[in-house]
Protein backbone atom coordinates (compact mmCIF):
# COMPACT_ATOMS: atom_id res chain seq x y z
CA UNK A 1 0.00 0.00 0.00
CA UNK A 2 2.88 2.04 0.93
CA UNK A 3 4.58 3.25 -2.23
CA UNK A 4 5.14 6.61 -1.43
CA UNK A 5 6.72 6.84 1.96
CA UNK A 6 4.96 8.66 4.55
CA UNK A 7 1.46 7.91 3.46
CA UNK A 8 0.48 6.14 6.05
CA UNK A 9 1.78 9.21 8.36
CA UNK A 10 0.31 11.59 6.02
CA UNK A 11 -3.02 9.76 6.29
CA UNK A 12 -3.70 9.51 10.51
CA UNK A 13 -2.81 13.11 10.23
CA UNK A 14 -5.41 13.62 8.03
CA UNK A 15 -7.74 11.41 10.11
CA UNK A 16 -6.91 13.43 13.04
CA UNK A 17 -7.61 16.53 11.74
CA UNK A 18 -11.24 14.92 11.16
CA UNK A 19 -11.77 13.90 14.36
CA UNK A 20 -10.69 17.14 15.99
CA UNK A 21 -13.24 19.21 13.52
CA UNK A 22 -15.97 16.47 14.78
CA UNK A 23 -15.60 17.07 17.97
CA UNK A 24 -14.85 20.28 18.02
CA UNK A 25 -17.63 21.72 15.93
CA UNK A 26 -20.05 19.31 18.24
CA UNK A 27 -18.40 21.35 21.11
CA UNK A 28 -19.06 24.75 19.61
CA UNK A 29 -22.01 23.97 18.56
CA UNK A 30 -23.45 22.76 21.69
CA UNK A 31 -21.72 24.97 24.18
CA UNK A 32 -21.41 28.47 22.49
CA UNK A 33 -23.52 31.77 23.46
CA UNK A 34 -25.04 32.67 20.29
CA UNK A 35 -27.16 30.46 17.67
CA UNK A 36 -24.92 31.43 14.51
CA UNK A 37 -21.99 30.29 16.41
CA UNK A 38 -23.47 27.43 17.17
CA UNK A 39 -24.74 26.55 13.39
CA UNK A 40 -21.09 27.59 12.43
CA UNK A 41 -19.83 24.90 14.82
CA UNK A 42 -22.31 22.19 13.46
CA UNK A 43 -21.41 22.81 9.80
CA UNK A 44 -17.93 22.30 11.06
CA UNK A 45 -18.73 18.92 13.02
CA UNK A 46 -20.60 17.73 9.59
CA UNK A 47 -17.62 18.53 7.37
CA UNK A 48 -14.82 16.68 10.12
CA UNK A 49 -17.79 13.89 9.81
CA UNK A 50 -17.71 14.03 6.02
CA UNK A 51 -13.97 13.40 6.42
CA UNK A 52 -14.70 10.08 8.62
CA UNK A 53 -17.16 8.89 6.44
CA UNK A 54 -14.20 8.55 3.80
CA UNK A 55 -11.95 7.01 5.63
CA UNK A 56 -14.63 4.55 6.45
CA UNK A 57 -14.43 3.48 2.90
CA UNK A 58 -18.13 5.19 1.84
CA UNK A 59 -17.10 8.18 -0.07
CA UNK A 60 -20.92 8.51 -0.99
CA UNK A 61 -21.79 9.31 2.04
CA UNK A 62 -19.03 11.73 2.42
CA UNK A 63 -20.45 13.22 -0.46
CA UNK A 64 -24.44 13.02 0.90
CA UNK A 65 -23.08 14.31 4.29
CA UNK A 66 -21.71 17.47 2.85
CA UNK A 67 -24.94 18.31 0.29
CA UNK A 68 -27.66 17.52 2.49
CA UNK A 69 -26.30 18.73 6.31
CA UNK A 70 -24.17 21.12 5.05
CA UNK A 71 -25.76 22.38 2.31
CA UNK A 72 -29.34 21.80 3.47
CA UNK A 73 -30.04 21.23 6.97
CA UNK A 74 -27.28 24.43 8.48
CA UNK A 75 -28.57 26.34 5.84
CA UNK A 76 -32.50 25.89 6.94
CA UNK A 77 -31.37 26.26 10.72
CA UNK A 78 -29.83 29.74 9.73
CA UNK A 79 -33.14 30.90 7.86
CA UNK A 80 -34.59 29.71 11.16
CA UNK A 81 -32.33 31.90 13.01
CA UNK A 82 -32.86 34.81 10.62
CA UNK A 83 -36.49 34.49 10.99
CA UNK A 84 -36.26 34.06 15.16
CA UNK A 85 -34.16 35.65 17.74
CA UNK A 86 -32.79 32.51 19.42
CA UNK A 87 -29.92 34.23 21.62
CA UNK A 88 -29.61 32.75 25.01
CA UNK A 89 -30.38 35.98 27.56
CA UNK A 90 -27.15 36.10 29.57
CA UNK A 91 -29.09 36.77 32.94
CA UNK A 92 -30.13 33.43 33.67
CA UNK A 93 -26.71 31.93 33.57
CA UNK A 94 -25.23 33.48 36.40
CA UNK A 95 -27.15 31.90 39.48
CA UNK A 96 -24.93 29.57 41.28
CA UNK A 97 -28.01 26.87 41.37
CA UNK A 98 -27.37 27.02 37.37
CA UNK A 99 -23.96 26.54 37.84
CA UNK A 100 -24.64 23.18 39.98
CA UNK A 101 -26.57 22.00 37.48
CA UNK A 102 -24.50 23.22 34.74
CA UNK A 103 -21.72 21.01 36.20
CA UNK A 104 -24.32 18.04 37.45
CA UNK A 105 -25.06 18.14 33.71
CA UNK A 106 -21.38 17.84 32.61
CA UNK A 107 -20.75 14.77 34.83
CA UNK A 108 -23.43 12.90 33.93
CA UNK A 109 -23.05 13.12 30.27
CA UNK A 110 -19.11 12.48 30.48
CA UNK A 111 -20.12 9.30 32.82
CA UNK A 112 -22.94 8.64 29.83
CA UNK A 113 -20.15 8.91 27.48
CA UNK A 114 -17.44 6.89 29.20
CA UNK A 115 -19.94 3.60 29.38
CA UNK A 116 -20.90 3.98 25.97
CA UNK A 117 -17.35 3.89 24.52
CA UNK A 118 -16.39 1.27 27.30
CA UNK A 119 -19.71 -0.84 26.28
CA UNK A 120 -19.01 -0.52 22.77
CA UNK A 121 -15.02 -1.08 23.01
CA UNK A 122 -15.74 -4.08 25.67
CA UNK A 123 -18.11 -5.79 23.29
CA UNK A 124 -17.64 -9.61 22.06
CA UNK A 125 -17.97 -8.37 18.09
CA UNK A 126 -17.12 -10.77 15.65
CA UNK A 127 -15.06 -9.79 12.35
CA UNK A 128 -17.49 -11.99 9.57
CA UNK A 129 -14.49 -14.84 8.43
CA UNK A 130 -16.77 -15.43 5.07
CA UNK A 131 -16.05 -12.92 1.82
CA UNK A 132 -17.89 -10.25 1.54
CA UNK A 133 -21.42 -9.77 -0.02
CA UNK A 134 -20.43 -7.06 -2.50
CA UNK A 135 -17.97 -4.51 -2.84
CA UNK A 136 -20.00 -1.64 -1.28
CA UNK A 137 -19.80 0.38 -4.40
CA UNK A 138 -22.14 3.13 -5.12
CA UNK A 139 -23.82 0.53 -8.19
CA UNK A 140 -24.14 -2.05 -4.96
CA UNK A 141 -25.85 0.50 -3.07
CA UNK A 142 -27.92 0.97 -5.50
CA UNK A 143 -28.81 -2.26 -6.21
CA UNK A 144 -29.52 -3.10 -2.61
CA UNK A 145 -31.85 0.06 -2.36
CA UNK A 146 -34.05 -0.96 -4.99
CA UNK A 147 -34.11 -4.36 -3.90
CA UNK A 148 -33.44 -5.28 -0.25
CA UNK A 149 -34.27 -2.01 0.94
CA UNK A 150 -37.29 -1.13 -1.50
CA UNK A 151 -39.95 -1.16 0.33
CA UNK A 152 -37.76 1.77 3.62
CA UNK A 153 -36.89 3.16 0.28
CA UNK A 154 -40.67 4.22 -0.60
CA UNK A 155 -41.55 4.59 2.88
CA UNK A 156 -38.94 7.09 3.50
CA UNK A 157 -40.17 9.05 0.53
CA UNK A 158 -43.57 9.18 1.96
CA UNK A 159 -41.92 10.47 5.29
CA UNK A 160 -40.05 12.91 3.14
CA UNK A 161 -43.49 13.63 1.35
CA UNK A 162 -45.40 14.23 4.62
CA UNK A 163 -42.55 16.30 6.36
CA UNK A 164 -42.76 18.75 3.38
CA UNK A 165 -46.58 19.37 3.09
CA UNK A 166 -46.67 19.04 7.56
CA UNK A 167 -44.15 22.17 7.47
CA UNK A 168 -45.96 24.29 4.89
CA UNK A 169 -49.34 23.65 6.64
CA UNK A 170 -47.59 24.36 9.96
CA UNK A 171 -45.74 27.25 8.92
CA UNK A 172 -48.87 28.61 6.92
CA UNK A 173 -51.26 28.02 9.57
CA UNK A 174 -49.59 30.45 11.97
CA UNK A 175 -49.01 33.19 9.25
CA UNK A 176 -52.88 33.26 9.60
CA UNK A 177 -53.58 32.89 12.64
CA UNK A 178 -50.91 35.82 13.54
CA UNK B 1 -6.74 -5.70 14.98
CA UNK B 2 -2.80 -5.60 15.27
CA UNK B 3 -2.82 -2.73 12.54
CA UNK B 4 -0.32 -0.19 12.82
CA UNK B 5 -2.80 2.74 11.29
CA UNK B 6 -4.77 5.04 13.29
CA UNK B 7 -7.54 5.25 10.92
CA UNK B 8 -7.76 1.12 10.36
CA UNK B 9 -9.20 0.34 13.99
CA UNK B 10 -12.94 0.41 15.30
CA UNK B 11 -11.79 1.58 18.49
CA UNK B 12 -11.11 4.96 17.32
CA UNK B 13 -14.67 5.37 15.05
CA UNK B 14 -16.89 3.70 18.11
CA UNK B 15 -15.07 6.40 20.70
CA UNK B 16 -16.13 9.53 18.71
CA UNK B 17 -19.89 8.15 18.30
CA UNK B 18 -19.88 7.99 22.25
CA UNK B 19 -18.23 11.59 22.45
CA UNK B 20 -20.86 12.66 19.80
CA UNK B 21 -23.82 11.35 21.95
CA UNK B 22 -22.47 12.81 24.95
CA UNK B 23 -22.15 16.16 23.57
CA UNK B 24 -25.61 16.11 21.80
CA UNK B 25 -26.92 14.93 25.12
CA UNK B 26 -25.06 17.85 26.95
CA UNK B 27 -26.33 20.53 24.76
CA UNK B 28 -29.68 19.28 24.34
CA UNK B 29 -30.23 19.40 28.32
CA UNK B 30 -28.15 22.78 28.71
CA UNK B 31 -29.80 24.49 25.68
CA UNK B 32 -32.48 26.66 26.45
CA UNK B 33 -33.59 27.72 22.94
CA UNK B 34 -35.64 25.36 20.62
CA UNK B 35 -33.10 26.39 17.35
CA UNK B 36 -30.12 24.47 19.97
CA UNK B 37 -32.20 21.70 21.32
CA UNK B 38 -32.51 20.95 17.08
CA UNK B 39 -29.03 21.57 16.62
CA UNK B 40 -27.91 19.27 19.71
CA UNK B 41 -30.53 16.47 17.95
CA UNK B 42 -28.33 16.23 15.24
CA UNK B 43 -25.35 16.12 16.78
CA UNK B 44 -26.79 12.89 18.26
CA UNK B 45 -27.94 11.69 14.92
CA UNK B 46 -24.87 12.32 14.05
CA UNK B 47 -22.90 9.82 16.81
CA UNK B 48 -25.73 7.06 15.35
CA UNK B 49 -24.71 7.69 11.83
CA UNK B 50 -20.68 7.22 12.80
CA UNK B 51 -21.82 4.13 14.69
CA UNK B 52 -23.85 2.17 12.29
CA UNK B 53 -20.90 2.85 9.69
CA UNK B 54 -18.24 2.10 12.13
CA UNK B 55 -19.76 -1.34 12.90
CA UNK B 56 -20.40 -2.12 9.13
CA UNK B 57 -17.29 -1.33 8.14
CA UNK B 58 -15.37 -3.57 10.81
CA UNK B 59 -18.23 -6.49 11.45
CA UNK B 60 -20.42 -7.15 8.65
CA UNK B 61 -20.50 -8.84 5.79
CA UNK B 62 -22.34 -6.66 3.61
CA UNK B 63 -20.51 -3.49 3.40
CA UNK B 64 -23.84 -1.92 1.65
CA UNK B 65 -26.20 -1.96 4.36
CA UNK B 66 -24.47 0.31 6.94
CA UNK B 67 -24.38 2.93 4.06
CA UNK B 68 -28.16 2.41 3.22
CA UNK B 69 -28.85 3.03 6.95
CA UNK B 70 -27.20 6.19 7.50
CA UNK B 71 -29.20 7.49 3.94
CA UNK B 72 -32.07 6.97 5.29
CA UNK B 73 -30.76 8.61 8.79
CA UNK B 74 -29.71 11.27 6.84
CA UNK B 75 -33.27 11.31 5.31
CA UNK B 76 -35.17 11.28 8.40
CA UNK B 77 -32.96 13.70 10.07
CA UNK B 78 -33.86 16.39 7.12
CA UNK B 79 -37.64 15.66 7.55
CA UNK B 80 -37.08 16.31 11.25
CA UNK B 81 -35.49 19.53 10.50
CA UNK B 82 -38.16 20.68 8.53
CA UNK B 83 -40.70 20.01 10.65
CA UNK B 84 -38.77 21.03 13.76
CA UNK B 85 -38.14 24.51 12.27
CA UNK B 86 -41.55 24.87 10.69
CA UNK B 87 -42.80 24.59 14.62
CA UNK B 88 -40.04 26.91 15.69
CA UNK B 89 -41.59 29.76 13.63
CA UNK B 90 -44.81 28.82 13.98
CA UNK B 91 -44.05 29.15 17.87
CA UNK B 92 -42.03 31.92 17.40
CA UNK B 93 -45.32 34.30 15.78
CA UNK B 94 -48.06 33.36 18.20
CA UNK B 95 -45.27 33.62 21.74
CA UNK B 96 -42.57 36.32 20.32
CA UNK B 97 -40.06 33.66 21.94
CA UNK B 98 -38.42 30.69 21.02
CA UNK B 99 -37.28 29.84 24.41
CA UNK B 100 -38.13 26.37 25.48
CA UNK B 101 -39.34 28.37 29.58
CA UNK B 102 -41.56 30.03 27.70
CA UNK B 103 -43.55 27.69 25.59
CA UNK B 104 -45.56 26.43 28.67
CA UNK B 105 -48.66 26.56 28.16
CA UNK B 106 -49.71 23.05 28.56
CA UNK B 107 -47.47 22.64 32.25
CA UNK B 108 -49.94 21.60 34.75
Amino acid sequence: MNEIPGTTFLLNVVFAVSLLATVGGAIIAVLSQRIIRGVCGLALCFIGLAGVYYFLHAPFLALMQILIYVGAVCITIIFAVMLAEPDEAVSDQSSASSKVWAALALIACVALGWGVASLALGGSWTVPAQPLANDGSLRAMGIALLTTYSMAFEVISLVLLVAVLGALAVAHGGRVRS
Amino acid sequence: MNNPTFYDRPAAYLILAAALLAIGILGFVRRRTLIGMLISGEVIFAAASVNFMALNRFYSPDPVAGQVVVLFIMGLAAAEVAVGLSIIIAVYRNYRSIRSKDVSEMNG
